[in-house]
């Protein structure tokens, strides 16, 4: 039964995203089923899913992240304003990753040390680093970025989009990190049973920390991405991305409770998100009704998820 | 006595797996009707079906003499059997009363408006309250305040008032104190008094023996017999349960010196649960700690593992050492296996491997990395020599049965070569047989010379198995007791002493 119920929660997301795509091929074989569309998809995701990357070892230890959005949208227009400021890239990328990382440990240290859940956290986090970004830009996009900086979200490396490798590196790297490393196993555990863990010689706030930090990096690397894409970087951007974030995680099939989750599960889940919106765009499907068709696919996974957990319970 | 329920031939499986086969027994208006087994013998499953929550998938329920199909609980309870389960099912943000009238609150009219009759409601509960000699509850008092035992009584006048007159307790008396379980038999046999029929689940026989008048005895889904309790033994009952004729409930004591080395010693330890505490453990010795629910024991035991804040000085060895947390203890080779293993012990969403490779990455990693080859070869030593059953190392502990689990936690902490285990109440809610196997493998430790702090409530085992006993009462140690000449009373004459002087 346990097998069964594992089976459907790992392996129902992918025979989800295997429908969407077979009804979006029939639909549209030209236009939709075409290796450059699916690297378009993947390029489109590529954000998406690096912030549900990081969402999710929030989420795994029962946690949750409101600000990795807003991360992103602070960190593209520092780094855009520092490398703008100094000439020089990679001081603009040093400040963005620190910013983001700096924005995350602030995050953990709230949840960890201040005791404040999560969800309140870091949505006052949001909101104050989303005013913060509006005071650095002045609410004016920063231009002129040098073309160094266009390459990491439009420029390809051996005709795949960087963007797309940027992805794929991460992916790798955080399922390295889930499932085969001793903190993995730690972030895991913690979100299981937080004091079944400490009984077991785990260092609670360090984890909690932690995985605050990660979601502020991956934030830091979509943000860099997205001005990077855009050729500017707009004071707004970022904004209400953490929530097709937190729906890829889940899709994938992480428990908002924490504890369980499958890395490509989260892979999956933001593919789901990005073939949709492209598939109805392609469709000509109004982006109002786009919206709300995603919400409905949400909804049904997710009930779909937890009926299968309640059939295969009894 | 009349027959009041009947069962005849109830069938049940679950996805293919019978758990319940032909069962066949009666039972007496106005008994206590106590139902036996080891874990996973069927006893929830038949109880769920009696109550409504769970339909048979063949057999009848005869209610005095007519048949009766449940499909819900409120059949059932329309019918005058309430189930009162062991997690309660009150709004703990309501008063007594209200849960009492939870769902059917009495009402007044105010210009053709229903409104709460609070008045009403507490009259009628205190009536019922009454009626069946449940004296001592406060109806205002918000459930959340209550006891564990309070709260137990709360639930069977709720069914009492919704005119149930079979009740089924699933162990009533697991999280209650010496005291409570008194209070809740003298009112059991008050309610029996008044032609209330109760069917009792429990693992304590020494409680069936003292309330019940009948026994039934379930062993792997069959009815192995039901069994006036004054023509029965406990040895008789434990054979029935198991299947096989054992000598005894504990194993053999080894014959062993225990030498005068000091392993561990404690010096004024105090806390805000247990006071002056002061005690030496030689190595090799299982040095009891016994007491009452709630005289402090649990609360040493976890401070002593850094758990807990406290005062005083633990010497390892003749080594004054630091404990604040957790990691301290584990790296001195202090390991707790803890009263409540889900709460403490596991991580229960996780596999057997991971919950085994919790406190031992450190051993199994290298530079971060989780060696996969070093992990699997610890998890299967330790399965194989704790004789754990499960499916695979990747099976989740939560899929497995209460003795499986505990021995999960057991075998965590064998990695590390332990000198002192704390093991706090390691065999509540384990079924007989793999309670044995606990027994041995403590005696199989201590002759390893590790060390072991037995904290239990249950005597006999304390009695049994311990080489020195100290008796606790409101967190002071008020005697220390050699086992060889000890009785279950006198461990609970000092138990209970603080209580009176």
């Amino acid at each position: 039964m346990a097998l069964s119920n594992g089976f459907i929660r790992k392996y129902g997301v992918i025979f989800g995203l295997l429908g969407i795509i077979i009804f979006f091929a029939i639909e549209s074989p030209n236009y939709f089923f075409t290796t450059s569309n699916f690297i378009l998809i993947s390029k489109q995701s590529s954000i998406n899913i690096l912030l549900a990357l990081g969402q999710m070892f929030v989420i795994l230890t029962a946690g949750i992240d409101l600000s990795d959005g807003a991360i992103a949208g602070l960190v593209g227009a520092v780094a855009a304003g520092v490398t703008v400021a100094t000439g020089n890239l990679f001081f603009g990328l040093v400040a963005g990753l620190g910013v983001g990382i700096g924005f995350g440990i602030v995050n953990g240290i709230i949840v960890a040390f201040a005791k404040v859940p999560a969800f309140i956290a870091t949505l006052a986090t949001m909101s104050a680093i989303t005013g913060i970004t509006l005071i650095y830009t002045q609410g004016e996009p920063i231009w002129n970025l040098p073309s160094s900086f266009d390459f990491i979200g439009q420029g390809n490396l051996l005709d795949i989009p960087f963007s797309i490798i940027l992805m794929a590196l991460s992916f790798v790297v955080v399922w390295i990190i889930l499932e085969r490393t001793k903190y993995g196993r730690h972030v895991y555990a913690v979100g299981g049973n937080i004091k079944a863990s400490r009984a077991a010689g785990v260092k609670i706030s360090s984890v909690l920390i932690s995985v605050y930090a990660i979601s502020g990096l991956l934030a830091a690397i979509a943000g860099i991405i997205l001005a990077s894409r855009l050729g500017t970087a707009e004071p707004s951007a970022g904004s209400g991305y953490e929530l097709d974030a937190i729906a890829a995680v889940v899709l994938g099939g992480t428990s908002l409770f924490g504890g369980e989750g499958w890395v490509v599960g989260t892979i999956i889940g933001g593919y789901i998100i990005a073939v949709l919106n492209n598939g109805m765009t392609i469709m000509n499907i109004s982006s109002y009704y786009q919206e709300v068709v995603k919400g409905l696919v949400i909804l049904l996974a997710v009930m779909m998820t937890s009926f299968g957990k309640k059939y295969w319970n009894e | 006595m009349t027959e009041i329920l009947k069962i005849s031939g109830i069938d049940k499986s679950f996805s293919g797996v019978t758990v319940l086969k032909n069962i066949n027994f009666s039972i007496q208006k106005g008994e206590v009707h106590a139902i036996v087994g080891e874990n996973g013998a069927g006893k929830s499953t038949l109880m769920k079906i009696i109550a409504g929550e769970l339909e048979p998938d063949g057999g009848k329920i005869y209610l005095n003499g007519t048949e009766v199909k449940f499909h819900s609980p409120i059949d059932a309870i329309h019918a005058g059997i309430s189930l009162i389960h062991q997690e309660f099912s009150l709004v703990p943000q309501l008063t007594v009363y209200e849960n009492i009238f939870l769902g059917r609150e009495l009402s007044k009219k105010f210009f053709k408006i229903d409104f709460i009759d609070k008045k009403a409601m507490k009259k009628s509960a205190l009536e019922v309250l009454k009626t069946f000699g449940i004296l001592n509850i406060p109806v205002d008092s918000r459930v959340r305040d209550l006891s564990v035992a309070d709260k137990q009584l709360t639930e069977i006048a709720k069914a009492l008032s919704m005119n149930s007159r079979i009740l089924i307790m699933d162990e009533p008396t697991a999280a209650l104190t010496l005291r409570e379980t008194e209070l809740l038999f003298s009112i059991l046999k008050n309610l029996k008094a008044q032609g209330v029929t109760i069917i009792f689940i429990s693992h304590r026989l020494e409680e069936i023996f003292e309330i019940a008048d009948v026994v039934t005895v379930l062993r792997n889904g069959e009815l192995v017999g039901t069994k006036k309790i004054d023509e029965v033994t406990m040895e008789e009952v434990v054979s029935m349960m198991v299947g096989k004729s054992m000598k005894s409930r504990f194993p053999e004591k080894p014959i062993r010196e225990i030498s005068n080395e000091k392993m561990l010693e404690i010096k004024n330890l105090s806390s805000d649960a247990f006071k002056n505490v002061n005690f030496i453990l030689r190595k090799g010795e299982i040095l009891g700690i016994a007491g009452l629910v709630g005289c402090g024991n649990m609360q040493l035991g976890e401070s002593i593992f850094g758990l807990r804040d406290f005062k005083g000085d633990v010497y390892l060895e003749g080594k004054h050492i630091n404990i604040s947390e957790p990691t301290d203890a584990i790296k001195k080779g202090i390991f707790l296996v803890p009263e409540d293993r889900h709460d403490l012990g596991l991580v229960l969403q996780r596999s057997v491997k991971e919950n085994h490779a919790l406190p031992n990455l450190d051993l199994f990693s290298e530079f971060g990395f989780v060696m996969q080859k070093k992990e699997k070869q610890s998890v299967r030593a330790s399965i194989s020599y704790l004789n754990t059953k499960v499916s695979s190392m990747n099976q989740k502990v939560d899929n497995l049965s209460g003795g499986n689990q505990q021995k999960v936690v057991l075998g965590k902490w064998l990695v590390r070569s332990p000198k002192i285990l704390i093991l706090d109440e390691p065999t509540r809610g384990i079924d007989i047989g793999a309670k044995y196997e606990i027994y041995k493998f403590m005696y199989d430790q201590a002759l390893k010379g590790v060390s072991i702090i037995f904290i239990s409530s249950e005597l006999a085992e304390v009695l049994s198995l311990s080489d020195r006993i100290l008796v606790m009462s409101e967190g002071r140690i008020t005697r220390e007791l050699d086992p060889k000449n000890t009785s279950q009373e006198d461990i609970l004459k000092f138990a209970v002493k603080g209580k009176e002087s």
